[in-house]
């Protein structure tokens, strides 16, 4: 076994595998880049290396800076987490030249699954099941429409070079494929230079779900089941499970049976990951293999109790797996939401800032339940544009997929991040959403259920009555301190009333409050509600018992209430006595200013290219300007036909949120 | 009896009534409330003893005898916030628009008088077309009445005023001689002159909102303290001001049961400065993470916002900070922010409330703007304002304390009790690189040199540890440790006890 081992990554992978080898007694080094200098990465690790500015492109990928990091402190191994040189060959290689374990898989495997023509033919040779199409080079719309009638409508026409939805188009009839085929050619030779069009089946009601397989160096090979990983936003995964609560076990049995196969086609050792599509009918279809260890990977932990990067490293150093198929069975069921610092408010723009609050809800394991929070940041830590917006992946387990889902909500409700904008009540909102509840969603789910994207969640009935009851308590708390102030008048002390009238979302509950040392009891509509808690004043996070279920509320102050943030709604919730609410509804409802002739910067970032001038006219989607921030480039556009005003920005300007970049007229 | 107890009710009711149903709806329409329903809110339920029910107006010009409300366009008297006695006049505008008359000027000033015998705040609710043009003479007579007693009871007892509706002309200087005013968006104005004479003599064309509106006050001119949506929310934090505040010039600042660890580390703050100097930082994280529960008051949260202002408490207890913000103009001091600062500090110390200053300044703002206006003597109200302060001062140094913005914000010099600096505080006369090109003038032409120097002052000079080997630094303290340090520190000061040499005032350079 080894004695120190590299990781070649940052975040949260990078402390997932330290903590891995801290556990079998392996030495660590962290790599960091200027921007990484307080990184949790560099905190937890043996030792860490300096290895350059702050862009991966000028650190992280650096092979040669890698290599130099890895001769200075004599690492034996490397792990290289995902994304960066993960799947680069050129590294593999690299490191097999300096005699330097890679803990993954053989050069050879990484180069053949890395090309997604190479491996989906491999995929056909070893036997697994692919989506029904022509690679060949088609001559013609003719030719086109001869073999999308082969293949069996729906089509789907696809530029061999595309990527990011261009040059594609979906077929479902002789003329739309013939019309296709041209305009995919067209778009194809203008957007890539490289007018190459292949056709195959085009999968209705797809779903993702991927095989994780483990593969040694002594022939072994064995697939650790499914996960699922449908809920996708622009071909980001956000939601994940294992198992999929669409697999029988026959189709598990078959994608595991031929994940395996392909595996041993191509001498695959280490973990990796061969992702399907599978649709309505239970057809799967390999998509491509992922020659490394897969985000997600920790779902598939928490039901067979294996730790992935474990074996990775013992199948480095030459170990035999010590487990067999029939070992591997699923326990329970997992769920993951990944914490992605992008506001879901603002369209997913990603957001970067101080994290002035971040607390995780405490991991746990016990047989019935469990939460786990892999995640590479800190209170006070910075998110910084350079590398990926996932902060967190927090995971729950529990016997059924239900329990689990239930697990993932409490947990969600008790994670407290501030000081960036955060995906948390959207990853909520989706935990109750009736299909998702249902385990029938599709890769379509985020598009075709939130297709004007997410505006917060709106609570039912039952929950307000909840949280009012629970507001009422807390009131009753906050009120009673504050008639304990210092300077009263002897004998004449306000008396904290029992009557009450919580305002939210736009509904009155009038409650009576009773209250005991223990706890309260809440009369609302018609019924009591216990509420008992440890809750004080102050505390951002309140955990209460209302009417015998658990509630989890992160609270802040407003005028007479409390900000309440709860799955995915933000509230604001007023406690008033009968008589103050009745004389709150006299005021009007304020709406907030009328932006709609401004354009208004939606994330801090830096003002590269102003497309307009004072006195144009502008179209409805026409490009007004490019914001660059996370090294990415948002072109804002025009809402609606109008005259420019005035341009209030320049190029080279660092934006705020909200800044006035164009007025209209 | 019965007629008589029915008679006095029949009184009582009219009296209540206002100017009648059609006003009251009408002021709802506005989105207003009434000044018998502002003072519900305002003030512990039932608690309200009235004052001057009766009262009504005694003139006789224009046919005014004809009309004769009980109560006279005001309602006075004292009730309680939270147990704690306060005495408030709220302004009637459904009863001839809220004018002031005579009468309506003594109702004011009976209360005013008792507030200050009594040691209780005087919480004013200005809703008033202005002074009563029957009465003439009489009514500005009672203007001045009242400021008057304003200027009596200033530093004596807290004085607050909210402006909930029209306040022009002379009565606009009864709220700016109080300690503090609060507007509501949209439904308040001040002003000295309206837009219609300020059409006429100037030929300027503006709106009212424009002219003084929540928004002109609270962000241009400084006059506003702070503006709230409508008149239950702005209602709902006076009373949260109020419990802040001492109740005269003799209490001390009250103290509340609190939910807080005295000793809280917060392990955050080593990482608040950021590794780059230029890099600016939210001052705002770092007093939410001292205070009691993370509540902060803020006063002035629109204006001059390189200084923040406001209280917090510490063990329960109030305490007014002033803090420089790097995000706005490097936390900068500058004309607007002396004043807003030094106002503040003014108000603590005649109210004996602590004050914790937190230090990040890069200097005075450079310019002739700042030149003309007077930045000097400005700056010199800031600094006279902390040196006369004797009330307990501890400063906690988060980075940048050059020049004579060291000196100006409570530095040891103007009898700072604890002075404390984190282990990146740079207390100097200025920045290296200004430094530098100052001292070695000779070798500007020399970039690599220059930086060689540069590197060298920063060695000697950027740290805490130049000052604190000469005791102007008490301690160099951990960030995290930054609570309990000042927790105690405010602690051991609960007995100071200071005193200026007599005089009859002072002469604060205005």
């Amino acid at each position: 076994m080894f004695d120190k081992i590299l990781i070649a990554n940052r975040g949260e992978i990078a402390c997932r595998v330290i903590k891995t080898a801290r556990k079998m007694g392996i030495a660590t080094v962290a790599i960091y880049s200027d921007a990484d200098r307080n990184a949790l990465h560099v905190q937890m690790a043996d030792e860490a290396v300096h290895i350059g500015p702050s862009p991966a492109a000028q650190s992280y990928i650096v092979i040669d800076k890698v290599m130099d990091a890895i001769a200075k402190t004599g690492a034996q191994a490397v792990h290289p987490g995902y994304g960066f040189l993960s799947e680069n060959p050129r590294f593999a290689a690299a490191l097999e030249k300096a005699g330097v374990a890679f803990i993954g898989p053989p050069v050879g495997a990484i180069e053949a699954m890395g090309d997604k023509i190479t491996s989906k033919k491999l995929a056909a040779e070893a036997g697994v099941s692919t989506v029904p199409g022509y690679m060949g080079l088609i001559a013609d719309a003719e030719e086109a429409v001869t073999i999308s009638r082969q293949i069996g409508y729906p089509v789907m026409i696809k530029a061999s070079a595309g990527g990011g939805g261009k040059g594609m188009r979906i077929a479902w009839s002789d003329d739309e494929a013939r019309e296709g085929f041209q305009s995919s050619k067209n778009e194809a030779a203008a957007s890539f230079g490289d007018d190459r069009i292949f056709i195959e089946k085009f999968v209705t009601q797809p779903r993702h779900i991927e095989i994780q397989v483990l593969a040694d160096a002594h022939g072994n090979a064995v697939y650790l089941h499914e996960r699922e990983c449908s809920i996708q936003r622009r071909n980001q995964k956000v939601i994940e499970e294992a198992p999929s609560p669409f697999l029988d076990a026959a189709t598990r049995k078959a994608m595991g049976e031929q994940a395996v196969a392909l595996a041993r086609a191509v001498g695959y050792t280490s973990a990796g990951t061969v992702e399907f599509i599978v649709d309505g009918g239970r057809n799967f279809y390999f998509l491509e293999m992922n020659t490394r260890l897969q985000v997600e990977h920790p779902v598939t932990e928490l039901i067979t109790g294996i730790d992935l990067v474990e074996q990775m490293i013992r199948v480095a150093a030459g170990e035999k797996l010590p487990f067999k198929q029939a070992d591997l069975k699923i326990n329970g069921w997992a769920m993951e939401s990944r914490l992605y610092a992008e506001d879901p408010y603002r369209g997913f723009l990603p957001s970067i800032g101080r994290l002035s609050r971040y607390r995780p809800p405490a991991e746990e394991a016990t047989p019935t339940r469990a939460v786990r929070n892999d995640t590479g940041v800190t209170e006070g830590g910075e998110i910084s544009m350079y590398y990926d917006p996932m902060i967190a992946k927090l995971c729950t387990w529990a016997p059924d997929r239900a329990r689990a889902i239930e697990e993932m909500r409490l947990a969600l409700d008790a994670f407290e991040v501030e000081g960036i904008g955060h995906n948390l009540p959207f990853l909520a909102t989706v935990m109750d959403h009736p299909k998702f509840v249902a385990g029938e969603m599709t890769t379509a789910f985020i598009n075709e259920e939130f297709p004007d994207g997410f505006d917060g969640a709106v609570l039912p009935e039952a929950a307000l009555e909840r949280i009012a009851a629970a507001a009422a308590a807390m009131n009753r708390v906050s009120e009673i301190r504050l008639a304990r102030i210092s300077g009263r008048m002897d004998n004449h002390e306000r008396h904290v009333g029992e009557d009450w009238v919580v305002t939210l979302q736009g509904k009155a509950f009038p409650v009576r409050i009773g209250a005991d040392k223990a706890g309260a009891d809440v009369h609302i509509g018609g019924r009591v509600l216990r509420v008992t808690s440890d809750w004080v004043p102050g505390q951002p996070l309140a955990r209460l018992t209302v009417g015998g279920a658990p509630l989890v509320l992160k609270v802040g102050k407003v005028p007479s209430g409390f900000r309440v943030r709860y799955r995915g709604a933000d509230l604001k919730v007023h406690v008033r006595t009968p008589r103050a609410a009745e004389l709150a509804a006299l005021m009007p409802e304020k709406l907030p200013p009328d932006t709609s002739k401004f354009l208004l910067c939606p994330m801090p970032g830096l003002l590269v290219k102003l497309n307009v001038v004072a006195g144009d006219e502008v179209q409805e989607g026409q490009a007004l300007c490019t914001v660059e921030a996370m090294k990415m480039e948002n072109i804002l556009r025009a809402e609606r036909k109008g005259v420019v005003k005035a341009v209030k920005a320049a190029p080279g300007d660092s934006l705020a949120v909200d800044q006035v970049i164009v007025e209209f007229d | 009896m019965k007629d008589i107890l029915g008679e006095l009710e029949a009184r009582r009711d009219a009296a209540r009534a206002g100017g009648g149903q059609r006003r009251i709806e009408a002021q709802h329409a506005k989105g207003k409330l009434t000044a018998r329903e502002r003072l519900e809110l305002l003030l512990d339920e039932g608690s309200f003893e009235e004052f001057d029910m009766f009262v009504a107006h005694r003139c006789t010009d224009f046919g005014m005898q004809q009309d004769r409300p009980a109560g006279d366009g005001v309602v006075t008297g004292w009730g309680t916030v939270n147990g704690r006695m306060v005495y408030v006049f709220s302004q009637d505008f459904t009863v001839f628009g809220g004018s002031l008359s005579e009468t309506h000027a003594q109702k004011i000033c009976k209360i005013m008088d008792l507030a200050v015998q009594n040691g209780a705040p005087v919480i004013g609710i200005n809703d008033s077309g202005g002074a009563r043009i029957q009465e003439g003479v009489a009514s500005l007579a009672g203007y001045a009445e009242v400021f008057q007693r304003n200027i009596m009871a200033s530093g004596v007892v807290p004085q607050i005023s909210l402006i909930m509706g029209p306040c022009a002309g002379g009565a606009v200087y009864s709220p700016a001689m109080t300690d503090f005013i609060f507007m509501v968006k949209d439904t308040s104005y001040m002003f000295v002159t309206g837009p219609d004479v300020v059409k006429t003599v100037t030929n300027e064309v503006v709106t009212a909102e424009e002219l003084g509106g929540a928004s002109t006050h609270t962000r241009k001119s400084s006059v506003a303290d702070g503006a709230f949506d409508n008149d239950v929310e702005a209602l709902a934090e006076a009373r949260r001001l109020i419990d802040l505040l001492p109740l005269n010039n003799r209490d001390k600042a009250p103290v509340r049961p609190f939910f807080d660890d005295v000793a809280r580390e917060e392990p955050s703050l080593d990482t608040l400065i950021p590794d780059n100097a230029h890099t600016p930082y939210d001052m705002k994280e770092l007093i939410l993470k001292l205070a009691d529960e993370g509540d902060f008051f803020e006063i002035q949260a629109d204006f001059a916002r390189n200084i923040v202002t406001g209280f917090i408490r510490l063990e329960g207890s109030t305490v007014g900070v002033v803090a420089n913000q790097p995000m706005v103009l490097a936390g900068c001091l500058d004309i607007d922010s002396s004043r807003k600062a030094a106002r503040f500090v003014r108000f603590c110390d005649a109210f004996e409330i602590p004050i914790l200053t937190l230090v990040d300044v890069p200097g005075f703002l450079p310019g002739t703007s700042q030149e003309y206006g007077g930045v000097i003597k400005h700056g010199a109200k800031l600094l006279f304002a902390y040196g006369e302060a004797t009330v307990p001062k501890v400063t906690v140094i988060t980075r940048k304390a050059y020049g004579g913005a060291y000196d100006v914000m409570s530095s040891k010099h103007l009898r700072g009790d604890f002075n404390y600096a984190w282990p990146t505080a740079e207390i100097a006369v200025m920045g290296a690189k200004g430094a530098t090109e100052i001292l070695y003038r000779s070798e500007l032409g020399d970039p690599q040199k220059i930086a060689a120097r540069t590197g060298d002052y920063e060695a000697r000079f950027a740290n805490p540890f130049v000052a604190a080997e000469r005791g102007f630094i008490d301690e160099v303290i951990t960030p995290r440790s930054t609570r309990r340090r000042i927790c105690r520190a405010f602690a051991s000061l609960r007995t100071k006890k200071q005193a200026n040499p007599w005089k009859k005032h002072n002469n604060i350079p205005l």
